[in-house]
C-alpha cells in the first residue's frame, strides 16, 4: 500500500481518480496519525485528515456529481482532477469554486501527506533533484531559507511549493499559492513538495508560531518521494515505479 | 511666540499605533470564545498587525496623520511600496479594535438588535433570525481566511457581504459590496481553532450569544445620522 501510495503522489492522483464513474474515495495516510510526532501532533493529523482532507472530497465528488449528469459537461468530470483543474475556464460558474477549492484541496493534501514520512529521509548531493537544487539555489541551505522565507511571507491561507520547470531544462522554483490553489493548475508547472501553511495545518500545536512550525516540518520531509517525483517528471527511471493508468 | 509654535504639535500627528486593551477578561466569553483563543488573538495577532502596520507607516510618514480608518478607506491610493502591507496590517488593525468591541460577556450588553436598527433589520432581512441566517451563510462560505460583514450601503439599507483576508467594506476599490461596517466576524482559523476546529459553524453559532448589540446599535445609528 505503501508502494500505491508512492506511486499515486508520483503519477498524479491517477490511481485515486481511475474511476470516473464513480466518487473519488480518501486515500489513507502512508502512516499512523502520530507517526509525525512532535513535528506535527496527531491530533492535528486526524483533523487535518479526516475533517479538512475529507471536506474538500466531498466538496469535489458533489461538483464531480454534477458534471457527470450533465451531457455537456460529463466530458469535465471524466478527465481527471489534475487536467480539470487546467480547464476551469470550461467549468460552469456555480461549479468553479468547488471544483478549484475543493479539486484543489483533494491533491494538494495528497501531496502532502506523500511529501513526509516518519523521521523524514535525507536529500542527498548526488541525488538528482539534490545536485539540481544545489546548482538553482547555490545550496540546500540556501534553498530551505528562501523556502521557509516564503511560507511565511504568505498572508491569510495558502501553500509554499518547490515546483519545476519542465519545459524550461527542468528549473526549480519556490512559489506560494493563496488558499488551495495549486501551480499545477497552469499547465508546464510540476509541484514536487507543497507545505500547507493555512492556520488548521498548525494552530493546535503551534498557534500563532509559523515559524516554529515551518522549522519542525523540514525534519519530516520524504527527500526521496521528492526526488523519485521529479526523476518521474524528468522521465527518468525509478526503482519498482510502473506506469499505471 | 515661537515657544507657543514649538508646542503647537499637528493636531493630526499620531504616536505609533498601539494595542488597545480589552474591556473585559481573556476568559469573559467563555465557553463560546476560549480563554486562550482571546489570549493569543490579541497579545499576539492583533499586536503583530500594529507592528507591521507602524513598520509600513515608518516608511511613509506623511501617512502617518491619516486616521486608521482613511487609511483602510484609501487604501488602493497608497504609495505602492507600502499599499499591501497597509491593506493587510491596517485592515488587520481596524478589524481587530472593532471585533473586540463587537464581543461582551452574556449578559453585559444587549445580544439582539433593539430600536432603529431592528426596524431596519427587520424591514431589509425580515427579521433577527433571517440575519443571522444570511451573515452565517456568508460567514461559511468565505474559503480561507476572511471577515464576515453586516454593513450599511451607499443607499442606507443594510447589507451582508464577506471579505478575503484582512481587507473589510471600507476599503474603496478593493470590496465587492462597499459598506460602513456594523458588524463583523473573524473567520480566520486562529479565531476558532483551538476550540472548534474544523467546525466553524459551531463557532457561528456560538459567537452570537456574546455579540455586543449596543455597539453595533451605536454604529448604526451614526451611520443612519449621516
Amino acid at each position: 500500500t505503501m508502494h500505491k501510495a508512492f506511486l499515486a503522489v508520483v503519477l498524479g492522483v491517477a490511481f485515486v481518480g481511475s474511476s470516473f464513474a464513480q466518487n473519488l474515495e480518501l486515500p489513507k495516510l502512508p502512516y499512523e496519525y502520530n507517526a509525525l510526532e512532535p513535528a506535527i501532533d496527531e491530533a492535528t493529523m486526524k483533523v487535518h485528515h479526516l475533517g479538512h482532507h475529507m471536506a474538500y472530497l466531498n466538496t469535489l465528488n458533489a461538483a464531480l456529481t454534477t458534471l457527470r449528469q450533465n451531457e455537456t459537461t460529463k466530458h469535465l468530470a471524466k478527465m481527471g482532477i489534475d487536467k480539470l483543474l487546467q480547464h476551469l475556464s470550461e467549468v460552469p460558474a456555480e461549479l468553479k469554486g468547488p471544483v478549484r477549492n475543493g479539486g484543489g484541496g483533494f491533491v494538494n493534501h495528497v501531496l502532502f501527506w506523500n511529501s513526509m514520512r516518519p523521521g523524514g529521509a535525507i536529500l542527498a548531493e548526488s541525488s538528482t533533484l539534490g545536485a539540481r537544487i544545489i546548482q538553482d539555489f547555490g545550496s540546500f541551505q540556501e534553498f530551505k531559507d528562501h523556502f521557509s522565507a516564503q511560507a511565511l511571507r504568505l498572508f491569510g491561507a495558502g501553500w509554499a511549493w518547490l515546483i519545476t520547470h519542465p519545459a524550461d531544462g527542468f528549473r526549480l522554483e519556490v512559489v506560494t499559492t493563496p488558499n488551495q490553489d495549486t501551480p499545477a493548475m497552469e499547465e508546464g508547472k510540476v509541484p514536487l513538495l507543497g507545505l500547507d501553511v493555512w492556520e488548521h495545518a498548525y494552530y493546535l500545536k503551534y498557534m500563532n508560531k509559523r515559524v516554529d512550525y515551518v522549522a519542525a516540518w523540514w525534519s519530516v520531509v520524504d527527500w526521496e518521494a521528492v526526488d523519485a517525483r521529479y526523476r518521474v517528471a524528468k522521465g527518468e527511471p525509478v526503482a519498482g515505479a510502473k506506469a499505471e493508468l | 511666540a515661537l515657544r507657543g509654535r514649538h508646542h503647537q504639535e499637528h493636531p493630526r500627528t499620531q504616536m505609533a499605533h498601539a494595542l488597545p486593551s480589552l474591556t473585559y477578561d481573556y476568559a469573559a466569553l467563555e465557553p463560546f470564545v476560549d480563554a486562550t483563543t482571546m489570549n493569543i488573538h490579541h497579545t499576539k495577532h492583533h499586536q503583530a498587525y500594529i507592528n507591521n502596520l507602524n513598520t509600513a507607516l515608518d516608511k511613509h510618514s506623511e501617512l502617518k496623520s491619516l486616521s486608521l480608518e482613511e487609511l483602510n478607506i484609501k487604501v488602493t491610493t497608497l504609495p505602492e511600496d507600502v499599499r499591501t502591507a497597509i491593506r493587510n496590517n491596517g485592515g488587520g488593525h481596524w478589524n481587530h479594535t472593532m471585533f473586540w468591541k463587537w464581543m461582551a460577556p452574556v449578559g453585559s450588553v444587549n445580544h439582539a438588535p433593539i430600536g432603529s436598527l431592528k426596524a431596519a433589520i427587520d424591514k431589509d432581512f425580515g427579521s433577527f433570525d433571517v440575519l443571522k441566517e444570511k451573515f452565517n451563510a456568508a460567514a461559511a462560505a468565505r474559503f480561507g481566511s476572511g471577515w464576515a460583514w453586516l454593513g450599511v450601503k451607499e443607499d442606507g439599507s443594510l447589507g451582508i457581504t464577506s471579505t478575503p483576508n484582512q481587507d473589510n467594506p471600507m476599503m474603496d476599490g478593493v470590496a465587492d459590496v462597499k459598506m460602513t461596517p456594523i458588524l463583523g466576524l473573524d473567520v480566520w482559523e486562529h479565531a476558532y481553532y483551538l476550540k472548534y476546529q474544523n467546525r466553524r459553524a459551531d463557532y457561528l453559532a456560538s459567537w452570537w450569544n456574546i455579540v455586543n448589540f449596543d455597539t453595533v446599535v451605536e454604529l448604526y445609528d451614526a451611520q443612519a445620522k449621516k
